[in-house]
Protein backbone atom coordinates (compact mmCIF):
# COMPACT_ATOMS: atom_id res chain seq x y z
CA UNK A 1 0.00 0.00 0.00
CA UNK A 2 1.24 3.45 -0.87
CA UNK A 3 0.03 6.93 -0.07
CA UNK A 4 0.91 9.86 -2.31
CA UNK A 5 1.92 12.60 0.10
CA UNK A 6 1.21 16.06 -1.39
CA UNK A 7 4.76 17.13 -0.46
CA UNK A 8 6.84 13.94 -0.70
CA UNK A 9 5.18 12.02 -3.52
CA UNK A 10 4.30 8.29 -3.48
CA UNK A 11 5.59 6.66 -0.30
CA UNK A 12 5.41 3.31 1.42
CA UNK A 13 2.73 2.71 4.04
CA UNK A 14 5.46 2.12 6.68
CA UNK A 15 6.24 5.85 6.67
CA UNK A 16 2.73 6.75 7.86
CA UNK A 17 0.90 6.55 11.15
CA UNK A 18 -2.86 5.94 11.17
CA UNK A 19 -4.80 8.21 13.49
CA UNK A 20 -8.49 7.45 12.92
CA UNK A 21 -11.62 8.72 11.23
CA UNK A 22 -11.70 12.18 9.66
CA UNK A 23 -14.43 12.99 12.25
CA UNK A 24 -11.60 14.09 14.53
CA UNK A 25 -11.25 17.27 12.43
CA UNK A 26 -14.80 18.39 13.27
CA UNK A 27 -14.55 19.14 16.95
CA UNK A 28 -17.84 20.37 18.45
CA UNK A 29 -18.06 23.77 20.15
CA UNK A 30 -17.20 23.64 23.87
CA UNK A 31 -20.86 24.23 24.77
CA UNK A 32 -22.27 21.77 22.24
CA UNK A 33 -24.88 19.26 23.34
CA UNK A 34 -23.64 16.03 25.00
CA UNK A 35 -24.89 14.06 21.98
CA UNK A 36 -22.53 16.01 19.69
CA UNK A 37 -19.58 15.20 21.97
CA UNK A 38 -20.67 11.57 22.21
CA UNK A 39 -20.70 11.37 18.40
CA UNK A 40 -17.34 13.11 18.15
CA UNK A 41 -15.59 10.90 20.66
CA UNK A 42 -17.20 7.50 20.23
CA UNK A 43 -19.56 6.99 17.31
CA UNK A 44 -18.04 5.99 13.98
CA UNK A 45 -19.41 4.70 10.71
CA UNK A 46 -17.91 1.46 9.47
CA UNK A 47 -18.59 1.70 5.75
CA UNK A 48 -18.03 -1.01 3.18
CA UNK A 49 -16.83 1.40 0.53
CA UNK A 50 -15.44 4.92 0.53
CA UNK A 51 -14.22 6.27 3.86
CA UNK A 52 -12.03 9.15 4.95
CA UNK A 53 -9.45 9.05 7.68
CA UNK A 54 -6.39 10.81 9.08
CA UNK A 55 -2.79 9.76 8.62
CA UNK A 56 0.44 11.32 9.80
CA UNK A 57 3.60 11.24 7.69
CA UNK A 58 5.84 10.62 10.67
CA UNK A 59 8.81 9.14 8.80
CA UNK A 60 8.54 11.88 6.19
CA UNK A 61 7.53 15.52 6.10
CA UNK A 62 5.42 15.56 9.31
CA UNK A 63 2.20 16.48 7.49
CA UNK A 64 -1.24 15.49 8.70
CA UNK A 65 -3.12 13.98 5.76
CA UNK A 66 -6.79 13.35 5.02
CA UNK A 67 -6.97 10.13 3.02
CA UNK A 68 -9.99 9.00 0.99
CA UNK A 69 -9.93 5.25 0.44
CA UNK A 70 -12.20 2.35 -0.42
CA UNK A 71 -12.38 -0.35 2.24
CA UNK A 72 -13.70 -2.90 -0.28
CA UNK A 73 -11.23 -2.45 -3.14
CA UNK A 74 -8.37 -0.97 -1.05
CA UNK A 75 -8.03 1.85 -3.58
CA UNK A 76 -6.54 5.10 -2.34
CA UNK A 77 -8.73 7.73 -4.00
CA UNK A 78 -7.27 10.99 -2.67
CA UNK A 79 -4.66 12.29 -0.23
CA UNK A 80 -4.76 15.91 0.85
CA UNK A 81 -2.88 17.90 3.47
CA UNK A 82 -5.06 18.86 6.42
CA UNK A 83 -3.17 22.19 6.55
CA UNK A 84 -4.43 23.04 3.04
CA UNK A 85 -8.07 22.79 4.08
CA UNK A 86 -10.07 25.90 4.80
CA UNK A 87 -9.26 26.86 8.37
CA UNK A 88 -6.11 24.70 8.45
CA UNK A 89 -2.72 26.01 9.57
CA UNK A 90 -1.31 28.30 6.88
CA UNK B 1 40.49 20.89 33.65
CA UNK B 2 38.62 23.53 31.69
CA UNK B 3 37.46 26.69 33.36
CA UNK B 4 33.67 27.22 33.20
CA UNK B 5 32.21 30.19 35.08
CA UNK B 6 33.32 30.01 38.71
CA UNK B 7 34.37 26.38 38.57
CA UNK B 8 36.13 23.86 36.40
CA UNK B 9 34.90 20.90 34.40
CA UNK B 10 36.96 17.97 33.12
CA UNK B 11 38.71 18.47 29.79
CA UNK B 12 36.04 17.71 27.19
CA UNK B 13 36.93 15.86 24.02
CA UNK B 14 34.88 16.68 20.91
CA UNK B 15 34.15 13.45 19.06
CA UNK B 16 32.17 12.99 15.88
CA UNK B 17 29.18 10.65 15.96
CA UNK B 18 31.04 7.94 14.06
CA UNK B 19 34.53 8.42 15.46
CA UNK B 20 36.36 5.10 15.17
CA UNK B 21 34.58 3.91 12.04
CA UNK B 22 37.07 3.75 9.18
CA UNK B 23 35.49 4.12 5.73
CA UNK B 24 34.11 0.84 4.38
CA UNK B 25 34.55 0.04 0.68
CA UNK B 26 32.74 -2.76 -1.14
CA UNK B 27 32.11 -2.96 -4.90
CA UNK B 28 34.11 0.28 -5.32
CA UNK B 29 31.47 1.96 -3.19
CA UNK B 30 32.50 3.71 0.00
CA UNK B 31 30.51 4.31 3.15
CA UNK B 32 32.09 7.09 5.23
CA UNK B 33 31.29 9.72 7.79
CA UNK B 34 30.57 13.17 6.36
CA UNK B 35 32.48 16.25 7.46
CA UNK B 36 31.23 17.92 10.63
CA UNK B 37 29.43 21.13 9.72
CA UNK B 38 26.89 23.47 11.34
CA UNK B 39 23.26 22.33 10.95
CA UNK B 40 20.57 24.89 11.76
CA UNK B 41 16.83 24.15 11.56
CA UNK B 42 14.80 26.97 9.98
CA UNK B 43 11.01 26.84 10.38
CA UNK B 44 9.42 30.05 8.98
CA UNK B 45 6.52 31.45 10.99
CA UNK B 46 3.17 31.35 9.10
CA UNK B 47 3.09 33.97 6.34
CA UNK B 48 6.74 35.02 6.73
CA UNK B 49 8.28 33.16 3.81
CA UNK B 50 9.00 36.38 1.88
CA UNK B 51 10.85 37.87 4.86
CA UNK B 52 12.85 34.66 5.34
CA UNK B 53 13.86 34.71 1.67
CA UNK B 54 14.87 38.37 2.03
CA UNK B 55 17.21 37.47 4.90
CA UNK B 56 18.77 34.69 2.84
CA UNK B 57 19.05 36.74 -0.38
CA UNK B 58 22.51 38.22 0.48
CA UNK B 59 23.79 34.63 0.90
CA UNK B 60 22.39 33.75 -2.53
CA UNK B 61 20.07 31.18 -0.89
CA UNK B 62 16.29 30.80 -1.01
CA UNK B 63 13.90 28.61 1.00
CA UNK B 64 13.66 25.39 -1.02
CA UNK B 65 10.56 23.75 -2.47
CA UNK B 66 9.63 20.33 -1.06
CA UNK B 67 12.25 17.72 -1.96
CA UNK B 68 14.76 20.31 -3.18
CA UNK B 69 17.71 22.30 -1.90
CA UNK B 70 19.21 25.73 -2.47
CA UNK B 71 23.00 25.76 -2.80
CA UNK B 72 25.51 28.60 -2.68
CA UNK B 73 29.16 27.55 -2.38
CA UNK B 74 29.58 25.51 0.81
CA UNK B 75 26.23 26.69 2.19
CA UNK B 76 23.01 24.81 1.59
CA UNK B 77 19.37 25.15 2.53
CA UNK B 78 17.96 21.62 2.45
CA UNK B 79 14.21 20.94 2.62
CA UNK B 80 13.54 18.64 5.59
CA UNK B 81 9.79 18.72 6.11
CA UNK B 82 6.62 20.75 5.94
CA UNK B 83 7.66 24.41 6.38
CA UNK B 84 11.12 23.36 7.57
CA UNK B 85 14.62 23.43 6.06
CA UNK B 86 18.11 22.83 7.42
CA UNK B 87 20.82 25.40 6.84
CA UNK B 88 23.95 23.27 6.45
CA UNK B 89 27.46 24.72 6.41
CA UNK B 90 26.71 28.13 7.89
CA UNK B 91 25.51 29.76 11.07
CA UNK B 92 22.11 31.46 10.93
CA UNK B 93 22.18 34.93 9.33
CA UNK B 94 21.24 37.95 11.44
CA UNK B 95 17.58 38.92 11.55
CA UNK B 96 16.29 35.42 10.87
CA UNK B 97 14.85 34.83 14.35
CA UNK B 98 12.26 37.59 13.74
CA UNK B 99 10.67 35.52 10.99
CA UNK B 100 11.41 31.88 11.75
CA UNK B 101 11.99 29.41 14.55
CA UNK B 102 15.74 28.82 14.45
CA UNK B 103 17.40 25.97 16.36
CA UNK B 104 20.98 24.78 16.26
CA UNK B 105 20.91 21.03 15.59
CA UNK B 106 24.60 20.59 14.79
CA UNK B 107 25.11 18.05 17.57
CA UNK B 108 21.81 16.28 16.92
CA UNK B 109 22.58 14.72 13.57
CA UNK B 110 25.15 12.37 12.11
CA UNK B 111 26.12 12.68 8.46
CA UNK B 112 27.02 9.59 6.44
CA UNK B 113 28.15 9.57 2.83
CA UNK B 114 27.77 6.78 0.32
CA UNK B 115 29.64 7.06 -2.97
CA UNK B 116 30.18 4.61 -5.78
CA UNK B 117 28.49 2.49 -8.46
CA UNK B 118 26.57 0.38 -5.90
CA UNK B 119 25.42 3.35 -3.80
CA UNK B 120 21.89 3.53 -5.24
CA UNK B 121 21.27 -0.22 -4.99
CA UNK B 122 22.64 -0.40 -1.44
CA UNK B 123 20.55 2.53 -0.26
CA UNK B 124 17.38 1.19 -1.85
CA UNK B 125 17.52 -1.85 0.42
CA UNK B 126 16.79 -0.05 3.71
CA UNK B 127 14.99 2.93 2.08
CA UNK B 128 11.50 2.16 0.68
CA UNK B 129 11.73 4.68 -2.14
CA UNK B 130 12.70 4.69 -5.81
CA UNK B 131 16.20 6.22 -5.76
CA UNK B 132 17.14 5.53 -9.37
CA UNK B 133 18.55 8.65 -11.00
CA UNK B 134 15.48 9.36 -13.12
CA UNK B 135 13.16 9.20 -10.09
CA UNK B 136 15.49 10.92 -7.59
CA UNK B 137 17.86 13.16 -9.61
CA UNK B 138 21.00 14.93 -8.42
CA UNK B 139 20.19 17.77 -6.03
CA UNK B 140 16.92 16.26 -4.84
CA UNK B 141 16.35 15.68 -1.13
CA UNK B 142 13.88 13.51 0.77
CA UNK B 143 12.69 12.96 4.27
CA UNK B 144 12.41 9.22 4.30
CA UNK B 145 12.58 6.05 6.40
CA UNK B 146 15.89 4.18 6.61
CA UNK B 147 14.53 0.96 8.07
CA UNK B 148 13.09 2.18 11.40
CA UNK B 149 15.05 5.47 11.40
CA UNK B 150 13.86 8.86 10.25
CA UNK B 151 16.47 10.05 7.78
CA UNK B 152 17.20 12.93 5.47
CA UNK B 153 18.56 11.94 2.09
CA UNK B 154 20.38 14.21 -0.34
CA UNK B 155 21.57 13.08 -3.74
CA UNK B 156 24.87 14.92 -4.20
CA UNK B 157 25.86 13.16 -7.42
CA UNK B 158 24.80 10.39 -9.80
CA UNK B 159 26.55 7.88 -7.52
CA UNK B 160 26.73 9.94 -4.32
CA UNK B 161 24.39 10.40 -1.40
CA UNK B 162 24.45 12.12 1.94
CA UNK B 163 22.38 10.51 4.67
CA UNK B 164 21.49 12.37 7.86
CA UNK B 165 20.17 10.46 10.86
CA UNK B 166 19.64 11.32 14.50
CA UNK B 167 23.05 11.24 16.16
CA UNK B 168 21.85 8.61 18.65
CA UNK B 169 21.23 6.27 15.71
CA UNK B 170 24.49 6.90 13.86
CA UNK B 171 25.99 3.49 14.55
CA UNK B 172 22.76 1.68 13.73
CA UNK B 173 22.53 3.53 10.41
CA UNK B 174 26.15 2.67 9.68
CA UNK B 175 25.49 -0.97 10.48
CA UNK B 176 22.40 -1.14 8.25
CA UNK B 177 24.16 0.50 5.29
CA UNK B 178 27.30 -1.61 5.79
CA UNK B 179 25.14 -4.74 5.80
CA UNK B 180 23.45 -3.67 2.56
CA UNK B 181 26.86 -3.17 0.93
CA UNK B 182 28.17 -6.50 2.23
CA UNK B 183 25.09 -8.27 0.93
CA UNK B 184 25.45 -6.82 -2.57
CA UNK B 185 29.16 -7.67 -2.54
CA UNK B 186 28.46 -11.26 -1.46
CA UNK B 187 25.87 -11.64 -4.18
CA UNK B 188 28.34 -10.28 -6.77
CA UNK B 189 30.95 -12.84 -5.67
CA UNK B 190 28.72 -15.84 -6.41
CA UNK B 191 27.15 -14.40 -9.57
Amino acid sequence: MRLTCPLCGPRDRREFYYYGAEDYLDRPAPDAAPQAWDDYLHNRDNPAGVTRDLWYHDMGCSSWLAVTRNTVTHEILAVEAVADRKGGAA
Amino acid sequence: MTRKGQSCVPELIAKSALAGHAPLTRLDTTLAEGLATPIISIAPFPGRMAQVDAVFAPLALAFPAPGRQSVSGDRRLVWTGRDQAFLIGSVAPDGLTDHAAVTDQTDGWAILTLHGPAATDALMRPVPMDLRAHAFPVGHTARVALNHMQAILIRTGIESFEILVFRSMARTAWSELAEALELLAARARIA
